[in-house]
C-alpha cells in the first residue's frame, strides 16, 4: 500500500507538469509567438545556464536582504504578538493600527523608505519586513489566546504567575501557529525581496539582486533570460520554505499531532 | 486542628451566572478529612460548579465557601485539581509533566526529578516516563494527570468526571487504582460522576443533587470498609446500594421531567 500511493504522490505533479508544458508548445505554434515574447521552455532553461553566474550571484544578493528581512520580521513579530496577548486593551489600542499598516501598498511608502533608510540593502530589508511581518504577528497572537481553557485553569489552580503562564504554558501553545505565521512570511520574503531591490535597489558594486536583473533584461528585451529569473526566484522562494519546514519539523515533531505517523 | 473538623465546608451557598438563573441553591455540605464525596444528579445540576468553587476558579453569590478554614483560593496549595480530560501540556514528557505543578511552585530540579519518579512508579508508569501525551493511550494519560496531582501532596483532592471518557474496564482499574493511591498518599476526595457503579464504589459518602437550580436531593452513606477490591462489586450489598443510589437519582429526573 504504502509504495502504492508513494508512487501516485510522485507521479501526480509530475504529469500535471508535463501537461502544462505540453500546452506551453501548443500556445507556441498555435500563436506563431516570437521567442522574446513567449519563450519556450527549453529557451527558458538554456538562457538560465547561459546567465547562470548573473543569475546565482544575483540570487545570492537577494538572499541576503530576503534573510534579513524575514529574521527582523520573526523576531519583531514574535515580540509583537507577545505584547498585543497579554492584554486586551493593548490589544484594542495597537491591532487597529498594525491593520493600517497592513492595508497600506508597500509601493506608496517605498519614496519615504528610500528617503528614512536609504537606498541598497536597508531599504530591501525593510521592505522585505514590511510585507512579511504582519502574517506572523497574526498568527502568533492568535495562537497565544487560543490556550486550552483547561490548561489555564490548570495553571491558575497551581498558582502560576501571569509570566509563568505566558513563558510555559500559552508561548509554547502558540508555536505552531507561529510557525504557521512564518511559513507565509518566508514565501512572502524572497518577493518582498525582489519588489525592494526592483523600486529601492541599488546595483553599485555587484550588489544587484534578482530584482535588479528584472530590470535589466526587461530593458534589454532578454525575455528568456528574463523568464529564467522568475524560475530562480522560485528556487530561492522554496528554499526558504523548506528552510522553515525544517525548522517547524524540529520544534514539532517530537509532540505535535501534524507529525503523528498514522497506522497502516 | 481537630481531627473532624470540615475541610471544605458549604453555607446555604448559591450562585447564578451574571443576572441569570440559579445554578445553585441553598447548598450545605461539610467534607470532613479522610472522606471520599461524591456528587452525581442530572446534567445541569451544578455538580462542577461546586467544584469550580472550592477551587477558586469561579465566585459564589451568596452564603460562603472555605476549604480548610479559609477562603478557596488561599488555600489552592492544599488542593489539586483532576479534569474530566488529561489536560497534559503536549510539548512535555510525561515525567516532565508531572513536574509541572511542583515547577510552578518552585521546587528544585532535583527535589521535582525525585518526586516525578516516584509518583510515575505509583501509577505503574516508570517506563513511560520519556513519552510524549501522544504516545499515550486514554488510561495512560488520565494516570499520568493522576501523578501530577498527587504529587504536591494535597490534602484535597477535586476530582470532575475523571474517567468519564475511558471504557469500563479501564475505569474500573483507574477506581482500584485511585483507592489503592489513598494508601500511600491520603488525601480527601471530592468527587464528581454521571456513574452510580463508580459512585457506589468508591466513595462513603453520595450526594445526589437535583437540577434548575442545582440542590443537594438526599445523602447516602456507603459504609463498606476502606481498602476495597474489585470483588466487591459482584457483593450483592453493592447492587442494594447501586439500586438504592438510581431509585433517587430517578426520583430527581421524574421531578425535573414533571
Amino acid at each position: 500500500m504504502k509504495r502504492a500511493s508513494d508512487f501516485w504522490v510522485w507521479l501526480l505533479p509530475v504529469v500535471t507538469g508535463a501537461l502544462i508544458i505540453a500546452l506551453w508548445y501548443g500556445v507556441r505554434a498555435a500563436t506563431g509567438l516570437q521567442s522574446w515574447i513567449l519563450p519556450t521552455p527549453l529557451e527558458v532553461l538554456q538562457a538560465a545556464v547561459r546567465e547562470r553566474q548573473l543569475l546565482l550571484a544575483a540570487a545570492g544578493n537577494t538572499a541576503v536582504g530576503a534573510l534579513l528581512g524575514f529574521l527582523f520580521a520573526g523576531a519583531a513579530g514574535w515580540v509583537t504578538s507577545i505584547v498585543l496577548g497579554s492584554s486586551l486593551s493593548l490589544r484594542r489600542s495597537l491591532y487597529p493600527w498594525l491593520l493600517v499598516l497592513q492595508m497600506t501598498p508597500v509601493i506608496v511608502l517605498t519614496p519615504v523608505i528610500v528617503l528614512w533608510a536609504g537606498a541598497g540593502l536597508p531599504g530591501i530589508v525593510t521592505v522585505t519586513f514590511l510585507i512579511s511581518y504582519f502574517p506572523v504577528v497574526a498568527n502568533m497572537t492568535q495562537g497565544l489566546l487560543s490556550t486550552d481553557r483547561n490548561l489555564v485553569a490548570l495553571f491558575r489552580m497551581s498558582n502560576a504567575s501571569r509570566f509563568q503562564e505566558l513563558l510555559l504554558l500559552r508561548v509554547p501553545s502558540a508555536m505552531p501557529y507561529f510557525l504557521a505565521g512564518l511559513r507565509i512570511a518566508a514565501t512572502l520574503a524572497p518577493i518582498g525581496a525582489i519588489f525592494g531591490e526592483y523600486m529601492v535597489g541599488s546595483s553599485a558594486g555587484g550588489t544587484g539582486g534578482l530584482g535588479f536583473l528584472v530590470y535589466s533584461y526587461n530593458t534589454q528585451i532578454k525575455i528568456p533570460a528574463l523568464f529564467a529569473t522568475a524560475l530562480t526566484s522560485c528556487l530561492l522562494g522554496f528554499i526558504f520554505v523548506a528552510g522553515v519546514a525544517l525548522f517547524n519539523w524540529a520544534v514539532l515533531h517530537k509532540w505535535h499531532d501534524s507529525y503523528e505517523q498514522p497506522d497502516r | 486542628m481537630e481531627a473532624n473538623a470540615p475541610i471544605v465546608k458549604f453555607h446555604c451557598v448559591a450562585k447564578r451566572y451574571g443576572d441569570g438563573a440559579l445554578v445553585l441553591d441553598g447548598i450545605d455540605l461539610a467534607v470532613a478529612k479522610g472522606d471520599f464525596v461524591t456528587l452525581i444528579g442530572p446534567s445541569g445540576c451544578g455538580k462542577s460548579t461546586v467544584l469550580k468553587l472550592v477551587s477558586g476558579l469561579s465566585p459564589w453569590t451568596t452564603g460562603d465557601v472555605t476549604v480548610a478554614g479559609k477562603a478557596p483560593r488561599q488555600a489552592r496549595d492544599r488542593q489539586a485539581f483532576i479534569f474530566q480530560d488529561a489536560t497534559l501540556l503536549p510539548w512535555l514528557t510525561a515525567q516532565h509533566n508531572v513536574e509541572l505543578p511542583m515547577r510552578l511552585r518552585g521546587d528544585s530540579a532535583e527535589q521535582r526529578r525525585r518526586r516525578a519518579a516516584e509518583m510515575l512508579a505509583l501509577v505503574r508508569l516508570s517506563d513511560a516516563r520519556g513519552f510524549y501525551p501522544r504516545q499515550l493511550s486514554g488510561g495512560m494519560k488520565m494516570r499520568v494527570s493522576i501523578a501530577r496531582a498527587l504529587s504536591v501532596s494535597p490534602e484535597l483532592l477535586l476530582l470532575d468526571e475523571p474517567f468519564g471518557a475511558l471504557d469500563e474496564m479501564t475505569r474500573n482499574h483507574l477506581n482500584e487504582e485511585l483507592l489503592a493511591l489513598r494508601d500511600r498518599t491520603p488525601f480527601t476526595a471530592l468527587f464528581v460522576t454521571h456513574s452510580v457503579a463508580e459512585a457506589v464504589f468508591l466513595s462513603n459518602r453520595i450526594f445526589v443533587m437535583a437540577a434548575r437550580p442545582g440542590r443537594l436531593h438526599a445523602e447516602v452513606r456507603v459504609d463498606f470498609p476502606y481498602p476495597r477490591e474489585s470483588a466487591l462489586r459482584e457483593k450483592s450489598e453493592f447492587q442494594t446500594k447501586v439500586n438504592e443510589v438510581s431509585r433517587l437519582l430517578h426520583q430527581v429526573e421524574e421531578v425535573a421531567a414533571r
